[in-house]
């Protein structure tokens, strides 16, 4: 029984290798990106637009409001960060109805690599927000001993991010190949059902949690201009 | 018995009770969570979306702490380190 897509591997010379999660993740990208570039090749703002067209922007304005609602005041910046995670988790989750298409989330290091953007992106956006001084200073809040526990938990937490994807996905076709040696007719179509739920879930959860753990980063700043604003507003 | 067999003892049966209480305390805390919640949109429907986005949010740790279990469990069956030792020549 093959426990990830890793395991599948096509070409290898020496330590590197080229396996199923690779030539899927591949894929998929050409997929979004051509798929994208199809679509927005010819937009119009017209009040009749392509079908195609309204589904983009459902999804843009959806995720913008989301993204709005959890507390960046500016989602027009983290829009292709976070957007783009959303977008590709859901599609890599919700493409497992395909036969032999097996999700590259259901794979560690998909995953893993997955959690580094937002490890490295909270950073980012933080000093980009609040310059490197208002950055490291908020890991000295609320005073100078939560020092350590403010870096295990930006540790921590990318772990999570990755090990709640790789589990969910994992588990999910796990139980539909189990299934399939018990009771093979009815009850794998009820799981991989439930499997395209949770995708969908899991996707949302992640985009939502990398958009907190940016809020957290970049809080600070937005609350200091909020009150430069106030200030310069009644005086 | 040989090492190699209170291994695989040990492994099969810390892999049952740790999916076992794994999921059973999680659960717990979801239920307890999702029902809050549901009694909170009750009184105030305005505050919805709010509610259920915090829910997901919160959902999403507690069920995080289940899956390490699952994939701890998996570990214990599919690629135990110990027995990979063992079994190797």
């Amino acid at each position: 029984m093959r426990l990830s897509p890793d395991q599948l591997i096509f070409w290898e010379y020496g330590f590197i290798n080229i396996n199923l999660t690779i030539v899927i993740t591949w894929l998929l990208m050409a997929l979004l990106a051509g798929g994208s570039w199809i679509i927005t090749r010819k937009l119009d703002s017209e009040i009749k637009t392509t079908r195609w067209q309204s589904i983009l922007e459902m999804l843009v304005l959806l995720m913008r409001d989301q993204i709005k609602e959890v507390g960046l005041k500016q989602p027009r910046k983290y829009m292709p960060f976070i957007a783009t995670l959303f977008i590709f988790i859901v599609v890599a989750n919700l493409l497992s109805i395909i036969p032999w298409y097996e999700p590259p989330t259901a794979s560690l290091s998909t995953t893993t690599a997955l959690a580094l953007c937002v490890f490295i992106s909270v950073p980012f956006f933080g000093i980009a927000e609040d310059g490197l001084r208002g950055y490291l200073r908020s890991y000295l809040q609320p005073n100078f001993i939560m020092l350590p526990f403010n870096i295990i938990s930006e540790v921590s937490r990318t772990l999570a991010l990755a090990v709640r994807l790789f589990g969910n996905m994992m588990s999910g076709g796990l139980i539909v190949t189990v299934l399939l040696s018990i009771a093979p007719f009815f009850f794998p179509i009820i799981m991989s059902a439930l499997g395209m739920l949770t995708g969908v879930i899991q996707a949302y959860i992640f985009a939502i949690l990398a958009t907190v753990y940016i809020t957290a980063a970049t809080q600070d700043a937005q609350q200091k201009k909020n009150k430069n604003l106030k200030s310069t507003q009644h005086g | 018995m040989d090492s190699t067999t209170i291994i695989a003892v040990a492994s099969i049966i810390t892999a049952g009770i740790t999916t076992g209480i794994g999921s059973m305390m999680p659960a717990i805390g979801e239920g307890r969570a999702v029902s809050t919640a549901l009694d909170s949109i009750a009184q105030q429907p305005d505050a919805a979306p709010t509610i259920t986005r915090t829910l997901f949010v919160g959902l999403a740790m507690i069920e995080s702490t289940a899956i390490y279990c699952f994939v701890l469990s998996m570990i214990l069956i599919f690629a135990n380190p110990f027995w990979n030792h063992f079994i190797a020549p």
